[in-house]
């Protein structure tokens, strides 16, 4: 590649040549083990130096603080406050028998009743279970990034020297590398699937398509440095099942399809997503959906269902949340992928923190600047567990069958399962919660029907 | 008093609820957390935040409303005999817990008032006359004035052996 200059001298000449020719030269050493599928294990070590780094680094704030004698910051992902894990009934009961002496086996109504929806509503208003995991987890050590400090005033001069250091290392050199690796993968994928969508449909072109698409998510994770763990590989999914995992992001789907060959789901999007999608389909079965399509249930479950059936067909992979989740917790499966009878290969993904938050916050960021954010982080470590496959009992609907599954996926990840709705990100709850509560205490005060017509 | 982690940590949550980034927050605020919004009387702890009928409620404001939920053990820290009664006394909590039946403000619990704030308890499910009949039952048994409402003093004797202190307060845990 020869550089246009605009100097005439020959020192800038050569210094241009030097770093294109450097660059190239770690593009080619970087994509080829992507091609075959083969790792140096370079990421590894990149990491573990940054761990040791991090942790001097949060010794350093601490002791910092210390000496200035300013309170630090840590944050607790567990919550601030002690909950009572007792039911309605049982609360009540209680507030009513520190209350007088009388008998409780009648329902009736008291005054202090009201004590136990205002304690649980401040308690909500202090800290609640859901609203957390629509915003990024906050980290107890540093890593070096200051959009996750919240001590940042309490450094010394070699933190920030280290600090400083460190935004030339990702801004100058990981950001360009990524980029060029992103875009050569991008382009890769899109031109290979075309050439492959060609061939005659038979087992050569099963093979290369396999083998592009897995080629291309190489070289995509490479482009994040993803440095990702597998566990428990035998248990891939297989052809004619649906693989569940929980979302915390995009990069989800980069992430298992580099070292599985699945059918992804979606709707068909504009733009550059659109062109990469449509090249997609050429070369196998992928299953998208036009935007009117999306909302016709009916149609979704039949499609997948006949996707499904079809055993020659890749494992269908789908992510039941239905929205980006903070990685903390999982929150309720929709029931529309457990309906459809097919086996169920549940994964977990969990993220490490540390090296870059994955979560994408959609409300705060967009598709670029989130990706820009992951790229100029240090790098994006994660693991990802295989369950053992899981049918629908007879004896339960899919709405269990999907919980149990869930169950399953947030025990393995570490994750805390919530029974709540990840689109209470922008959508109200449901009245039908409320008016259980309502039920439940109504209960209370006047007993149910059966109380009533005995008496 | 309360500690600067604690303050820190409440000053957190209130701009993690601020989505305006405004400093203040409006009702819709609060109601944006599904557990409050599924609370029967989940309106009405809101209320409680807005006491002069303003539309926002700054820090400050938040801190005040959350002071009445401390635990009262916190209080022997800090004997200060001649100053105002603290917003976490046994009294005040009482009167917190009265201002969410006293809808109008006029100090006394009325019929209505009481039959207001039980339904939206119950919800649907309890008829007109049965609630009526609790509501006169509840009324009957504290009135001590004859005036067919409850006032604030009467509210504190028919609760005067509830463990107020344990059930209205809310604890740290760090």
């Amino acid at each position: 590649m020869f550089l246009l200059l605009p100097f005439d001298s020959l020192v800038v000449n050569l210094l241009g040549i030097s770093i294109t020719v450097l660059f190239t030269l770690l593009l080619v050493f970087i994509i080829v083990p992507a091609i075959f599928g083969v790792s140096f294990g370079i990421r590894k070590v990149y990491m573990k130096t940054l761990l040791k780094i991090f942790q001097w680094a949060t010794l350093r704030i601490e002791r910092g603080a210390k000496e200035k004698n300013h309170p630090l910051y840590k944050p607790y992902v567990n919550g601030i406050i002690a909950k009572e894990p007792m039911s309605l009934e049982e609360e009540i009961k209680e507030i009513r028998r520190s209350g007088s002496g009388k008998a409780l086996d009648t329902p009736e109504f008291e005054l202090s009743d009201i004590f136990y929806f205002c304690r649980k509503g401040i308690e909500t208003i202090m800290d609640d279970e859901v609203t957390k995991r629509f915003s990024a987890e906050e980290l107890e050590s540093w890593n070096l990034l200051s959009r996750t400090n919240y001590n940042f005033q309490y450094i010394s001069l070699r933190l920030t020297v280290l600090w400083g250091l460190g935004v030339l290392i990702r801004y100058c050199f990981l950001l360009p590398l990524r980029i060029a690796l992103a875009f050569t993968g991008i382009s890769l994928l899109v031109t290979g699937t075309t050439v492959v969508g060609y061939l005659p449909n038979g087992r050569c072109k099963d093979f290369l398509s396999k083998h592009v698409h897995l080629m291309c998510y190489r070289i995509c994770v490479r482009a994040l440095t993803a440095i990702i763990t597998y566990h428990d590989r035998e248990n891939r999914p297989r052809n004619g099942g649906i693989c569940v995992a929980n979302h915390t992001s995009p990069i989800d789907v980069i992430i298992l399809a580099s070292d599985g060959y699945y059918a992804m789901v979606g709707q068909i999007h504009g733009g550059l997503m659109g062109v990469i999608q449509r090249a997609m389909v050429k070369a196998c079965p992928h299953v998208w959906f036009e935007r009117s399509e999306v909302k016709d249930r009916h149609l979704v479950a039949r499609r997948l269902t006949e996707h499904a059936q079809d055993k020659s067909k890749l494992p269908i992979l789908i992510f039941p949340e239905g929205t980006c989740i903070n990685n903390t917790s999982v929150m309720m499966f929709k029931k529309g992928s457990f309906e459809i009878g097919a086996t169920v290969y549940p994964v977990a993904i969990k993220y490490d923190p540390q090296f870059g938050d994955a979560f994408w916050n959609s409300s705060k960021y967009g598709m670029v600047t989130y990706l820009l954010r992951m790229m100029t982080s240090w790098a994006i470590v994660c693991s990802v567990w295989y369950l053992p496959p899981m049918t629908r009992q007879p004896e339960e609907d899919a709405v269990q069958f999907a919980n149990r599954v869930k169950s399953a996926i947030a025990r393995q990840g570490g994750l805390v399962d919530l029974l709540w709705d990840g689109g209470l990100k922008r959508e109200k709850v449901k009245d039908a919660f409320k008016e259980e509560q309502q039920k439940l205490y109504s209960k209370m005060i006047v007993g149910s029907h059966e109380d009533r017509s005995r008496s | 008093s309360v500690s600067h982690s604690q303050i820190t940590r409440l000053y957190s949550r209130f701009t993690s609820l601020d989505k305006g980034e405004n400093g203040t927050l409006s009702r819709e605020d609060f109601q944006r957390i599904p557990e409050l919004a599924i609370n029967p009387l989940g309106d009405r702890i809101i209320n409680a935040f807005f006491p002069d009928g303003e539309d926002q409620v700054n820090f400050r404001g938040f801190m005040r409303t959350l002071a009445h939920f401390r635990p009262i053990e916190d209080n022997e820290k800090s004997k200060d005999q001649n100053g105002p009664e603290p917003l976490n006394s046994r009294s005040n909590k009482l009167h917190f817990a009265f201002r969410l039946y006293d809808l109008d403000k006029d100090d006394k619990i009325s019929r209505d008032e009481l039959l207001q704030v039980l339904r939206m308890m119950v919800g649907v499910n309890i008829s007109d006359e049965q609630l009526g009949s609790i509501a006169d039952r509840t009324i009957q048994e504290a009135d001590q004035d004859g005036d067919s409402a409850i006032s604030f003093a009467e509210f504190v004797k028919v609760l005067e052996k509830v463990d107020v202190e344990q059930k209205m307060s809310i604890r740290f845990l760090h």
